[in-house]
């Protein structure tokens, strides 16, 4: 199967209080793939990030209230869905994904459905240390057995999703914590997606402040773990999606 | 028992039921979350004008001392009544979030057709 063409490719920035930086990610998006289309999705900031986003020549969607980066991302894949988009990429608004790796993303979809852009494959120098990078390791072994492919980096942001995945995605995409990254994966390996991950450099946020704060680590372990096994326990026909034509 | 327990059992199960009726009534309270209440309301008058039930069930269930029976019927009774109003409130973020994206696209939307980059279905 051919991949799907940049042309018909939605790159789905949320966005939460990111005035400081959507404006430069968004051109350096268009910059490096000018033939895709650029949504961002305002998850009810209170600065200026809509109108810096429409500014710098994105699409912008404003969700009422902050709903967290699962009500931002269904919202992109149901405005891809309706729009009839082949490819979605999610791309940070804080500049931590570099866009010239949509390109390499979009490519990975000719056989995968869903391709996770995963930090520490190889390239560059991402690192992360004490609990936080346990839980990650935690949650590699587990969900690399259950989708049938090594995953090394499951909890990244920066993925594209082909038809199929954004058929699913439109109707199952979880607003809970961890549930954009972990659960997301069940879902689809549970829906019979295939997946796959490619290799991808991570940046320095531009601008924003990060949304793991170290003291916070054990926690989040615990609750990455607890996600896992809600949505491996969750019953099948939580997950019913029609299948794009 | 005195006479004044006695009638003050009754009178607070009598609120607890007046009061239910009338937010039925007055469409505050749906059904579906009344039924408990009711049925706490009942049972609370039952016990009120027949202590001798309370204190039958009681020996039946194998409770030494009847009050404790109320304390647990009314902590399961309260226990099974936050926990339907969780559920429902997890019901209602769904519909709610549901709705917000919903909003957002139409807006989106609306802004398109506005601004005539897109045409309306024909």
């Amino acid at each position: 199967m051919p991949p799907p063409s940049l042309r018909r490719t939605l790159v789905v920035m949320p966005a939460f209080n990111e005035a400081a930086s959507v404006a430069d990610v968004i051109r350096e998006v268009r910059e490096k793939v000018p033939s895709a289309q650029v949504l961002v999705v305002d998850d009810g900031s209170r600065d200026d990030t809509a109108e810096r986003a429409r500014a710098a020549g994105a699409i912008v969607a404003r969700l009422p209230f902050n709903l967290g980066v699962g009500g931002a991302m269904r919202t992109g894949f149901r405005y891809a869905r309706n729009n009839g988009f082949d490819a979605v990429v999610q791309v940070d608004a804080d500049g931590q994904h570099d866009p010239s790796e949509v390109t390499q993303l979009v490519a990975g979809l000719a056989d995968a459905d869903l391709v996770l852009g995963a930090r520490f494959a190889g390239v560059g120098d991402y690192r992360s240390s004490g609990p936080r990078r346990w839980a990650m390791i935690v949650l590699s072994r587990a969900l690399s057995r259950l989708t049938g492919t090594r995953l090394t980096d499951t909890t990244s942001g920066f993925r594209a999703s082909g038809p199929r995945a954004i058929s699913l995605f439109a109707e199952h995409y979880p607003a809970e914590y961890l549930g954009d990254t972990i659960e997301t994966l069940v879902i689809a390996s549970r829906s019979g997606l295939r997946i796959e991950q490619i290799p991808v450099q991570m940046r320095v946020r531009a601008g924003g402040t990060p949304s793991h704060r170290p003291v916070k680590a054990a926690i989040y372990l615990g609750r990455a773990v607890l996600a896992l096994l809600f949505a491996l326990t969750r019953p099948r026909s939580s997950y019913l999606w029609e299948e794009p034509r | 028992m005195s006479i004044a327990s006695y009638v003050l059992g009754i009178v607070a199960a009598l609120l607890v039921l007046a009061v239910v009726v009338e937010l039925l009534r007055r469409g505050r309270l749906r059904e579906r979350h009344a039924v408990w209440w009711m049925l706490a309301g009942l049972l609370a008058l039952v016990a009120a004008v027949f202590p001798a039930t309370l204190a039958w069930a009681a020996r039946l269930l194998g409770v030494q001392v009847p009050t404790n029976l109320v304390f647990f019927a009314s902590t399961a009774i309260l226990f099974f009544v936050a926990l339907q109003s969780s559920s429902e409130l997890t019901e209602i973020e769904k519909r709610v979030r549901t709705l917000a994206e919903q909003s957002a696209l139409q807006e989106l939307r609306i802004r398109e057709l506005e601004d005539g980059k897109k045409q309306p279905p024909s």
